[in-house]
């Protein structure tokens, strides 16, 4: 009976190791210089865990294997400094095992985390509310008119309160429900939001970060693909948090420069 | 002979009488509402987060906080009798206002003090629709799609300004007022007030952006008045 237990043990890591080394439900690709040292990271992490979690099975098996059906009373067999030896094992071994990773973790965090943006990054304002995201560039003159909360008037398209009879810097001012950025170039997100948490999230980027009310926080990627990727809430944020999307719309320089025409016609 | 003479006076008689009953049975109130100026821009309006409903415009939808006709024409302007009027039991008829394609249609409803509000949603997603009275009682109502219909009144007037919770461009009015004489401005920016008895009536004009303006009119038999509003655009 323990045997088939030892070999069912083998069986079931076995069957749980194939989807990860088989890539299956792999994220999609990365398109941020950041997602790729994440990728390392995760990648690093999923194979130490991996092949120590592999072998704890399997040395687990084994000792089934060789220690089951011994009759009632046997005496147990003892492993050379008893407990002890075990205790200080494990704390060496899961020890250096979290130190490895932290550090190396670490450096990819600060790389992408604590690491300043260049100066010419194109900054964009990100107001998350429930329930949709809202995208604010400073136009022409390259400045952000002031945010004026009482003058938020969604039914005309106001969302960040601005008020451009009285703020010049206002006038040229886009918003936008889309996240549009040139390939290649930094970003740097000025993020707040107008009621509760929220956070930001795309898939292809590798990063998220959450809007926390009454700061205002910033993250910063390069996107290195065109193409429209979806930007998730991943912080509860009520009833139509799981409806609340947005997109990131990477296109050539050339496009955005036509797409920021575009709006500010419209404006 | 005689029968014929009788048919006859009897069918001219019939005839005046179904003619006299088809006189307009009371005065008429008429009129353009026009702005002066230039209004700011209607903007378009960005649904990507909500698929099911961009997918239903060719072009974007433009806000409708204030929506122009041509010359200078003023549309979902209420046009109301604030003063002079008696005020009136709600009428059995329901008042309708549908949420489709992420938008109140129509974008103002009128319903009288204590009338049924029937309020649907007829799109693939969760709306939930907040009225933001100050004078009635404010409220807000979840309603997923296929849920039935929203069913309320309000016991003051008021003009209010809703909105979904769940979708922040959408806006509409539900302008709720004491009598049955009322009317939107229509694409032309024109409005009639028909069937008003004899008296003195103050004809208010409401915009929601614009802001409200009164004149006085006085009704004495089935005559046709004009009045006409001028509102003050607004560049930002």
């Amino acid at each position: 009976m323990g045997k088939w237990f030892a070999i069912l043990i083998v069986i079931v890591a076995l069957a749980s190791a194939y989807p990860i080394l088989f890539h299956q439900y792999a994220p999609p690709k990365t398109i941020s210089t950041d997602g790729q040292a994440i990728d390392k990271e995760l990648d690093a992490t999923m194979a130490e865990a991996g092949i120590t979690f592999l072998l704890a099975q399997f040395v687990l098996a084994f000792f089934i294997w060789k220690f089951t059906g011994r009759a009632t009373g046997a005496k147990p067999s003892r492993l050379p400094g008893g407990a002890k030896l075990m205790v200080a094992a494990a704390f060496v071994l899961v020890g250096a095992e979290l130190l490895a990773l932290g550090v190396s973790g670490q450096r990819t965090w600060a790389s992408v985390y604590l690491t300043a943006p260049k100066a010419d990054a194109l900054q964009i304002q990100a107001q998350a509310g429930q329930f949709a995201f809202y995208f604010h560039y400073p136009g022409a003159d390259g400045k952000f008119g002031p945010l004026h909360p009482e003058k938020i008037d969604d039914a005309n398209g106001n969302f960040f309160g601005l008020d451009p009879e009285h703020d010049v810097d206002s006038r040229d001012d886009i918003i936008s429900g889309e996240l549009v950025v040139p390939v290649n170039r930094e970003i740097l997100l000025l993020l707040h939001t107008k009621d509760v948490g929220h956070s930001f999230y795309v898939r292809e980027l590798r990063i998220q970060q959450d809007f926390v009310p009454g700061l205002d926080l910033s993250m910063h990627f390069t996107a290195d693909t065109v193409g429209r990727y979806e930007i998730v809430c991943t912080q509860l944020c009520g009833m139509s948090h799981y409806n609340m999307k947005a997109y990131l719309n990477v296109m050539s320089q050339e496009d955005f420069e036509k797409w920021m025409k575009q709006k500010a016609a419209e404006q | 002979m005689r029968i014929t003479l009788v048919g006859v006076a009897g069918l001219a008689v019939f005839v005046a009488l179904t003619a006299a009953s088809a006189q307009p049975s009371g005065g008429t109130v008429s009129g353009k509402i026009s702005y002066e100026g230039t209004p700011a821009k209607p903007r378009p309006i960005d649904m990507s987060k909500e698929p099911s409903c961009a997918k239903q415009y060719a072009a974007p939808l433009k806000t409708e906080t204030v929506v122009t006709g041509p010359n200078n024409a003023l549309e979902n302007v209420v046009i109301y009798i604030s003063a002079g009027a008696p005020d009136e039991a709600a009428p059995s008829q329901v008042a309708v206002s549908a949420q489709k394609g992420c938008r109140y249609v129509p974008h103002v409803v009128v319903l009288q003090v204590n009338q049924e509000l029937k309020i649907t949603n007829e799109d693939q997603t969760l709306h939930n629709v907040h009225a933001q009275a100050t004078s009635n009682r404010e409220w807000n109502l979840s309603q997923t799609q296929g849920a039935a219909p929203i069913i309320q009144k309000f016991d003051k007037p008021e003009f209010i300004s809703v909105k979904c919770n769940v979708h922040p461009w959408m806006s509409g009015v539900f302008a709720v007022v004491k009598n049955s004489h009322y009317a939107i401005s229509a694409a032309d920016g024109g409005f009639t007030l028909p069937n008003l008895p004899p008296g003195t009536y103050t004809i208010t004009a409401h915009h929601e952006s614009y802001g409200e303006q009164s004149q006085v009119v006085t009704i004495t038999g089935n005559e046709k008045k004009s009045v006409n509003f001028v509102f003050k655009a607004k560049a930002y």
